[in-house]
């Protein structure tokens, strides 16, 4: 029991977060940086900050993690570290030759008061940044919000540096696909090119942290939105963001800056929110939704109806990041499940939890849900009623463990399992996979727990 | 590959054996804008620590520092489980404003009401230090009332190193020394300092010297007990592993206490052996203790050395790249990995001091690439220029050297047995002999056209 310090008695905690569920700002600033082309992230903190954040990036996608850092001592901290940033900008260019550079506060340098853009400006006065290169930033203190939120910093970071506005529209649609992994990106994009769409995403971190073997070592992978089309983006016709927390800012900070018309939708996990999603990209772009796509939605409408009778009522247990779960919870109740216990880390705000009750009303007499929480506070409603399946990243293993409940890693980290960086959950065909993942689960246990007399070949 | 520049201020960080005159510049901050593989002063805090099972960890700062911690270290406990709990302040904005000290206390009561641990530490965080929170005074006011040690950890992230931070952890430590009863203590004992139990190396260690007879207080701090710490002043011997984690407690140790230290390596059976016999020398006056260790040595080297050769015969000849945290750690690395029959063609540490370096430089063969607090680049193309076949290193290294199409070791957190002791050279040759001979190594487009 390795949780066994986890008691069933709820009380009151004012002042305490037991086993988080989120980390801090920057290392969502990271990962969105990381799918720019050729963008080294920099973080303008002390070292173990982004010694953190690599090593986790590192653990997750099991890839090389760049960045760099200004390496704050006591006397940066007392009297400012811009000397670091100026000279950190002077290295990185030197050595490291990024096409960007992109730079993410700490609560260290955000409570000293650094003026990033003052800085910035600076050393492009200084000539620091050669011609043609570039540094933007955005402000990411780690006592506000949470890793989702640093992540839509530094999107909406993107379109506030380099969308250039430019009429007429082209036909492009720009796709903003939120805090999720390398291979859901890949996804959203071949959806809209199935329909015909030909678009610019940003951020887009395929083949940066899912590439492949090489045999050579590269600082800036193939992948990444280009700044070429990050400017580009602006004369789009239309923005599709997917997931209100993690990509909204940056679509509509592209709405106000370059009048591209933005529709905010939640991430295309599941069947109705891919449906939405379909639809907005056929609706914008004027196009018919091809066969293709239907027979993907037909098969995994096809799937769910061949095994929905080990679905029905099930009780499960959400963790993870908020625009996740909107989607996912919806997809569960599809599946005639029931989600009754939801927590997140990240503080999203009242709007996005009556969101998440309105998704779920009905569903069960007693829902839970925390936003924001913490997985003790997960783990003691468990106590007090237990649920038939678990979801969440990795750190759940220990709650499914102790209490002897099936469980399905998603979600951000996953630091002992693969498959995560490679195959989507997003789209008809991620929801297949997950529909897979939840199926195997369920039966595997049922199968444990099943006398040898009723043990039966064929389900 | 040889095109990749060095920054100018790090070539005296890097050193080739039999070239130019030795000088290598070490101990440094490291630049600004490089990517450096090093952590920071509360990295190091927290990894000296944490291993204490019994003990309450509370990360007084914003989340990320609390999550980044929570449980990434394999240091095994026989029993408690508290340290693997992550408990934060999780600073807020208004905090930041307005002081996180009422926070501070208010978490402190409510966790040691719930878990009554024996001790609790409380690391402070970059923005702590910044906002200046009386983390000592409010530690104090705790321990008064809950009556137990309740020790602040003076870790903020700026300032410093790593080192710096097993200084603060050891300065932590050392309140706690002193503060148990030492009287069932026998004359021939022993702390084993810098042993954190990854992968349940300080059991194997532990059993060793039980068996030459010598009494083991305590561990600090792998599968650490609060209460042994407290009478760890009651032993007669130090032994140090990990020189730049702990030489600062063994040092205080030896100042207030006179208790004498020494050093030792538990990695490689040759490297085990000397800590085993020089811990019989030092109590030479026990007249069984020499046969014992002689016949425990005798029979260990015995039970590996046969799979050890059977291995050999595959790994001879091959080459070796070794970054990892400290500089003592690279010198039994090289001679374990000479046991193997294997070549180091790179060495470099994180944290050498200038005596390291020189040692570094003695014993690696000419032609050998010495690095100081190395990046990505130089060890990319270090590997290939010298035709590595395994790097050992930590967890952002990994990647790199597969994708480079090299096998790899972990020899840091992420090592899942144990790599100490005469059982963990047999582990550690297992693990070499796994990676470097995989056949997956084929597949890698760069060697398939060369």
């Amino acid at each position: 029991m390795l949780l066994r310090h986890t008691t069933s008695e709820i009380k009151d905690r004012s002042a305490l977060m037991v086993n988080p569920a989120k980390t801090c700002q920057p290392i969502g600033a990271m990962y969105a940086a990381l799918g720019v082309h050729g963008c080294l992230p920099h973080s303008h903190g002390s070292q173990g900050c982004y010694a953190y954040h690599r090593s986790t990036l590192t653990r997750h996608f099991k890839e090389p993690v760049m960045a760099a850092t200004s390496a704050f001592t006591e006397g940066a901290s007392v009297f400012g570290g811009q000397a670091n940033l100026l000279q950190a900008i002077d290295n990185i260019f030197t050595v490291y030759e990024p096409e960007v550079i992109a730079v993410h506060t700490t609560c260290l340098s955000e409570t000293i008061g650094d003026d990033i853009p003052q800085i910035v400006n600076k050393a492009k006065a200084e000539g620091r940044i050669p011609e043609g290169k570039y540094v933007f930033h955005a402000n990411t203190p780690s006592y506000v919000g949470s890793h989702v939120t640093g992540f839509s910093s530094m999107t909406k970071a993107m379109v506030d540096y380099f969308a250039e506005s430019a009429a007429p529209k082209s036909k492009l649609v720009n796709l903003i696909p939120g805090f999720v992994e390398p291979a859901d990106m890949s996804e959203v994009r071949r959806i809209a090119s199935e329909l015909g769409i030909a678009s610019i995403m940003f951020p887009d971190t395929a083949r940066v942290l899912n590439g492949p073997m090489t045999g050579k070592y590269k600082m800036f992978p193939e992948g990444g939105v280009t700044i070429e089309q990050l400017k580009q983006s602006g004369g789009s016709m239309g923005t599709i963001a997917l997931g209100a927390i993690a990509s909204a800012p940056a679509g509509l900070a592209m709405d106000a800056k370059c009048k591209v018309p933005c529709q905010v939708l939640n991430l295309p996990i599941g069947l109705h929110d891919t449906d939405l999603f379909v639809d907005t990209l056929r609706r914008m772009a004027g196009v018919n939704v091809p066969e293709s796509i239907d027979l993907e939605r037909g098969q995994l409408v096809d799937a769910i109806s061949d095994w929905h009778s080990y679905l029905y009522g099930k009780r499960v247990g959400l963790v993870g990041d908020p625009d996740q779960l909107l989607a996912l919870a919806r997809f569960l109740t599809a599946l005639d499940m029931k989600p009754v216990y939801v927590v997140t880390g990240s503080p999203a705000g009242k709007k996005y939890e009556e969101a998440l009750r309105e998704t779920l009303s009905g569903v069960a007499d007693e829902i839970h849900i925390a936003v924001p929480g913490d997985m003790f506070l997960f783990h003691q409603w468990i106590k007090n009623q237990s649920v038939d399946l678990l979801m969440g990243n990795t750190y759940v293993k220990y709650i499914a463990r102790d209490e002897d409940i099936p469980y399905v890693r998603f979600g951000f980290p996953i630091l002992d399992r693969m498959g995560h960086s490679y195959f989507p959950s997003v789209g008809y065909r991620g929801a297949l996979r997950l529909l897979e993942k939840v199926l195997d689960a369920l039966l595997d246990r049922k199968e444990r727990d099943s006398t040898d007399v009723n043990f039966e070949l064929v389900l | 590959m040889s095109s990749i520049p060095i920054l100018k201020q790090r070539e005296k960080q890097i050193h080739e054996t039999g070239s130019a005159p030795f000088e290598m510049t070490c101990d440094k901050q490291s630049l600004a804008g490089s990517v450096s593989q090093r952590a920071c002063v509360f990295c190091g805090s927290r990894v000296v620590l944490y291993p204490i099972a019994d003990a309450l960890h509370l990360v007084h700062g914003p989340i990320g520092c609390a999550a980044y911690t929570w449980d990434i270290r394999g240091a095994l406990s026989s029993e408690a489980q508290l340290h693997r709990m992550s408990f934060s302040t999780d600073l807020q904005e208004k905090e930041v404003i307005f002081g996180g000290e009422k926070k501070l206390y208010r978490a402190l009561v409510e966790l040691i009401d719930a878990y009554n641990p024996k001790a609790a530490f409380v690391y402070s965080t970059c923005i702590v230090g910044i906002i200046g929170d009386d983390v000592a005074a409010v530690c104090r006011r705790a321990s008064r009332e809950k009556a137990i040690p309740v020790l602040p950890v003076h870790s903020e992230g700026f300032k410093g190193t790593k080192k710096d931070g097993y200084k603060a952890a050891c300065d932590a430590l050392f309140q706690l020394v002193g503060t148990g009863d030492t009287r069932d203590i026998a004359p021939v004992s022993i702390n084993i300092l810098g042993e954190f139990n990854i992968g349940g190396e300080a059991w194997l260690i532990r059993d060793y010297y039980q068996r030459m007879g010598v009494q083991v207080v305590s561990v600090l701090t792998g599968d650490g007990r609060v209460e042994d710490i407290r009478r760890a002043h009651g032993a007669t011997l130090n032994v140090v592993q990990c020189s730049g984690a702990m030489t600062f407690l063994a040092e205080m140790m030896k100042e207030k206490y006179g208790i004498p230290y020494i050093r030792a390596s538990y990695f490689g059976i040759e490297d085990m052996a000397k800590a085993l016999y020089d811990v019989a020398a030092h109590f030479s006056s026990d007249p069984f203790i020499q046969q014992k260790t002689e016949k425990l040595v005798r029979e260990q080297v015995n039970a590996v050395l046969p799979e050890l050769r059977r291995l050999r015969a595959d790994l001879e000849g091959k080459r070796a790249a070794v970054y990892v945290g400290g500089a003592f750690k690279v010198f039994s690395l090289i001679k374990a990995l000479r046991q193997l029959g294997m070549r180091v063609v790179v060495a470099g540490s994180q944290t050498g001091n200038a005596d390291d370096y020189a040692t570094l430089r003695d014993l690696c063969d000419t032609g050998t690439v010495i690095l100081d607090d190395a990046n990505p680049l130089e060890l990319s193309r270090f590997v290939i220029e010298k035709k590595a076949d395994l790097f050992i290193g930590g967890v952002k290294e990994r990647p790199i050297a597969y994708k480079l199409g090299v096998g790899f070791c972990d020899h840091n957190h992420e090592r899942k047995t144990p790599l100490a002791g005469f059982e963990g050279m047999l582990h550690f040759a297992r693990e070499v002999h796994t990676t470097v001979t995989s056949p997956v190594w084929q597949f890698v487009p760069f060697r398939s056209k060369t």
